[in-house]
């Protein structure tokens, strides 16, 4: 790159090749850096699942547009990334669980998404291995399955203008400058317009005070075991506890892969800061998939990892200005659905960068809301 | 699915000669001792088979010393995971075990390297040592015409083997050059034991053509092997075959001490005299330490399993043997090193990751192992970049990438670890991802 | 321990001596090729030790059992190339 480019993104994640599509389909030069290869943060360590979520009303309309946009990429997507819309199934375990089948339902077909409401057989004819007797399930149609790091690459090489975006792996960031620079660990400037933090969970070490924090989550694949299920199965039954944020927990979640293995989830922990097995967490997570899939356990596996989420208090990324500068932006903060939403993300940070009306109203997900030094995770 | 408790004072993992001698010295001043391997039999790569039949005599000894010693052979038991400091699991066809340790003895070998060609997916194209252990249990080749080729002291040994169950050896063709095997061959006289094995010499002795200096550049057939053509460097001819066993040197089985924490030093696990690892009570002896061959592990099976029971004096006495047996591993490298010829064998669309089918074209295109992984999914089948990891270590001078339980794939239901009674889950949250 | 152990591959009964590894056996019934690779292509035993998983076949129902370490049982029955 000869002149010093318009913008310059730290971390090469799904968020990051985002970010730098939308930048460059706009017309800006882009340089993006990352300590790794392309996608081999938490974008390697996750599931993969496009999900629509409801949550809040601002998550549900980020990850609702953000769904879309993945639905229009499909068509042009490689076969490594292996883009399977092969549908959610949620699972209700009992009749509690089922009436929020129907909330749920109401809610997304109010809204234009094509959801089905199935009742116990049906969620036993669609998904066999299931263990019998479960009350119902919600199918959500177009929900997706994407492998993360091949999409990370195709984001940042794909388009027209993918020649605007350099791509530097292996460069360590030490800092991100106020004047829109960034310094690497070996001392080096580089000059930019703007500085865009997409370091995922480790965003904070690169901008202090920001109320980020590793949430850690376990995964095991198994060998390939084609036509085990069918969807990608969630279930309902975390309603029932109370205090969601704070403690360790665990639920059940199964995806099926284009290889025919499966990706098994899911955990959440704080304060667990290396990315090391824990045994304890692992097998309640299994006993977890167990319950719902008897079958299961009769399956091989073939390797169990760790990775990160970045959370934010409130649930939401961060997508915009830092408080620190105006030419310091912050693109993180996507917890569990980093994604699914980064499309999304870097449309929105496109249009603030470039002064567009959003696409969507941006305001939920700027840096602004949680102010300053802000730290009142539990 | 069953799963059992044992409790040990020492545990050794791998049945080979290193851990064969480490566990019978030890139990046999007593303490209870327990070795776990992953094959149905006793003795390891080089000895397997022998359990039953006793051909050779330093195995019969073992073997026979190990079953009187008091210690207790836990078999068909492929250790995966360690998810706690003193504790391992195991996976048997029927159950998986929970082992606990208050002393590790880590002695789980080498494999043979193979590295990619075009035809080497083909079947009947299989390892000579692996081929040996497939024969003894089995495996028909009398009649079999079965070409020998690659590196190291094995081919021979191999090629002798099969012999004697009926197969015919149109040639064994190692890659290194005579002069370099001459020169190894003189130092042999300081190694009585090991005159009667390995090299040229040997070969021809047994009536076996043996060629040095030529090397295989593919293997040809449709469903399986039916021949190979062989190069000197300056002309190529071709070998009908039925089989064509091929092996380039060994690579040590560093996963589970890599799992364990074991520092490594070129690839292999660093020990100390007494072969301590840098993980406190975790020892290693045989292939992991460097590839010495069965006389090595012998002796330092023998002074890790004395070091284990805190007999450190006794263990010293076998300082002196185990010297004479490093410097014979050292020149045993460098005769066998390999050419840089063999780092163009594969095509650009030869497969180099045989689980996912990935070609050499694709992941020549990385920087390093995990972003071919990454991209390529290059590693990421179920032998968990054992066969390609050690080919890209070669081919490119990849590091392999970052180990992970299980060790080796098990069932699912074999890495629950908590009580049979477990908690009540109850905090279940957000359960998407 | 009975001599000899009887069991199917393929649908075709075999009988084999003891300490046979059902790699052995699939060889022994005449059989190249033991599982397909992800692209389709035949594939047999490599390492002979565990290691490579090449050698994978289905046993008693059971995909991706790796036939080099499995000793041939009574009644077992084994397909290849699946
Ligand atoms: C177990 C688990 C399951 C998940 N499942 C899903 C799911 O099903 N669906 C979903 O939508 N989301 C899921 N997620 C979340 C999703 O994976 C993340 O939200 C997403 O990958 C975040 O992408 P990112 O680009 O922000 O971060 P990352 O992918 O972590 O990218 C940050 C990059 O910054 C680089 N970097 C950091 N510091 C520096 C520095 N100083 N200098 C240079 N480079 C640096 C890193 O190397 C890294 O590549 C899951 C997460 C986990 C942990
Ligand atoms: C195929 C082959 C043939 C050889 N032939 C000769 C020869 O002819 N002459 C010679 O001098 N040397 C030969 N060698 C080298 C010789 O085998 C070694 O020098 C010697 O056996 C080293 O002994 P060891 O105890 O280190 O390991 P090994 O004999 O390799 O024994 C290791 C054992 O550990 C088991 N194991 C590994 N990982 C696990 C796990 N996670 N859980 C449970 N069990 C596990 C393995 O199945 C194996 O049985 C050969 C090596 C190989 C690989
Ligand atoms: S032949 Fe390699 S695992 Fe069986």
């Amino acid at each position: 790159m000869s002149a010093a480019p318009d913008i310059v993104i730290v971390g090469a994640g799904i968020v990051g090749a985002a970010c730098a599509r939308e930048c460059a389909r706009a017309g800006l030069r882009v340089l993006v850096l990352d300590r790794g290869p392309v996608g081999g943060g938490t974008t390697a360590a996750g599931m993969g699942h496009i999900v629509v979520m409801d949550d809040s009303p601002a998550q549900f309309a980020l990850t609702a547009f953000s769904r879309r946009l993945w639905q229009e990429l499909a068509p042009e997507l490689p076969a490594a990334v292996e883009y399977d819309p092969c549908g959610t199934l949620w699972v209700a375990a009992d009749e509690p669980e089922m009436a929020e089948v129907h909330r749920k339902a109401a809610f997304y077909r109010e809204r234009g998404v094509r959801v089905e409401v199935l009742e116990g057989d049906d969620v036993a004819a669609a998904e066999p291995a299931l263990r019998p007797g479960m009350a119902g399930g919600l199918r959500v149609v177009d929900d997706a399955v994407v492998y993360p790091p091949a999409a990370a690459q195709h984001l940042l090489e794909s388009q027209e203008n993918a020649r605007r975006i350099e791509v530097r792996p292996g460069v360590t960031v030490a800092a991100l400058n106020e004047d829109g620079g960034v310094t690497l660990a070996d001392g080096t400037r580089v000059s930019a317009g703007v500085a865009v933090n997409a370091a995922g969970p480790w965003s904070p070490l690169l901008a202090p005070g920001l109320p980020v924090r590793k949430r850690k989550g376990h995964l095991v694949i198994t060998d390939r075991h084609p036509g085990f299920v069918h969807h990608q199965i969630v279930e309902l039954g975390y309603l029932k506890s109370a205090h969601a944020v704070t403690a360790d927990s665990v639920a059940f979640n199964i995806q099926p892969r284009k290889t025919g293995q499966m990706l098994i989830g899911s955990s959440r922990q704080f304060g667990a800061e290396g990315t090391e097995i824990n045994a304890e967490i692992l097998d309640r997570m299994l006993r977890r998939a167990f319950e719902y899939l008897p079958g299961l356990g009769r399956l091989s596996a073939i390797r169990a990892w760790a990775g990160h989420r970045a959370a934010t208090p409130d649930k939401l990324p961060l997508i915009g200005p830092s408080l620190a500068s105006d030419r310091i932006w912050l693109a993180t903060g996507h917890e569990g659905l980093g994604i699914t939403t980064s499309l999304a993300t870097g449309r929105l940070l496109a249009d603030q960068v470039l002064g567009r009306a959003p696409a969507i109203p941006v305001e939920p997900y700027l840096p602004a809301r949680l102010g300053k030094g802000d730290t009142p995770h539990a | 699915m069953n799963s059992a408790r044992l409790s040990f004072d020492l545990v050794v993992v791998g049945a080979g000669p290193g851990g064969l001698a480490a566990a019978s010295v030890a139990a046999e001043r007593g303490g209870s001792v327990a070795l776990l391997d992953n094959s149905p039999w006793l003795g390891g790569q080089i000895w397997r088979g022998e359990q039953a039949r006793s051909a050779v005599p330093l195995a019969r000894q073992w073997i026979e010393r190990f079953l009187a010693s008091g210690a207790r052979a836990v078999m068909q038991a492929s250790v995966f995971a360690s998810p706690d400091r003193g504790v391992l699991l195991a996976e048997t066809p029927a159950a998986r075990l929970t082992v606990r340790f208050k002393k590790l003895i880590l002695a789980t070998g080498a494999r043979e390297l193979f590295l990619p060609f075009p035809g080497w997916t083909l079947p009947g194209v299989v390892g000579p040592g692996g081929l040996q252990a497939m024969v003894k249990a089995g495996w028909p080749v009398a009649g079999r015409r079965v070409v020998v080729a690659g590196s190291g002291p094995l081919l021979v040994a191999v090629a002798d083997g099969l012999r004697r169950y009926g197969a015919r050896i149109p040639l064994i063709a190692e890659q290194a050059p005579q002069l370099r095997l001459a020169r190894f061959a003189a130092g042999l006289w300081r190694y009585p034991d090991k005159l009667a094995q390995a090299v040229a010499m040997k070969a021809r002795l047994l009536g076996i053509p043996y060629r040095a200096g030529v090397w295989l550049r593919r293997a040809e057939g449709g469903e399986r092997v039916e021949r190979v053509v062989l190069t000197d460097g300056r002309r190529s001819w071709t070998v009908e075959c039925d089989l064509l066993a091929c092996g380039w040197n060994l690579v040590p089985n560093t996963e589970l001490p890599r799992l364990l924490g074991c520092a490594l030093a070129s690839g292999f696990v660093r020990v100390d005299e007494f072969q301590r690892s840098s993980v406190e009570g975790v020892f290693c002896v045989g292939e992991l330490t460097g590839i010495a061959g069965a006389d090595a592990a012998l002796v330092q099976g023998q002074i890790a399993g004395l070091a284990a029971v805190g007999e450190t004096e006794a263990a010293r006495e076998w300082f002196a043997e185990r010297s004479r047996w490093h410097r014979f591993g050292a020149a045993l490298t460098r005769a066998f090193a390999l050419r840089p010829e063999l780092r163009q064998l594969a095509k650009r669309e030869t497969v180099v990751c045989r689980c996912e089918d990935v070609s050499r074209e694709a992941v020549e295109r990385c920087r390093d192992a995990r972003e071919a992984k990454l991209h390529t999914r290059c590693g990421m089948g179920p032998c968990q970049g054992r066969i390609c990891g050690a080919a890209t270590q070669f081919l490119f001078g990849w590091e392999s990438d970052s180990i992970r339980p299980p060790v080796f794939p098990v069932r699912m239901e074999s890495l629950l670890t908590a009580s049979e009674h477990p908690k009540p889950v109850s905090n279940l949250s957000d359960p998407t991802s | 321990m009975p001599e000899r152990i009887e069991l199917s591959v393929n649908g075709r009964a075999l009988s084999v001596p003891w300490g046979t590894t059902v790699a052995a056996a699939v060889a022994l019934a005449g059989e190249t090729r033991f599982r397909r690779s992800v692209h389709g292509d035949a594939r047999g035993p490599l390492c002979g030790m565990g290691i490579c998983f090449e050698c994978r076949v289905t046993i008693n129902g059971e995909p991706h059992a790796r036939s080099c370490l499995i000793l041939c049982a009574d009644g077992m029955e084994v397909r290849t190339d699946e």
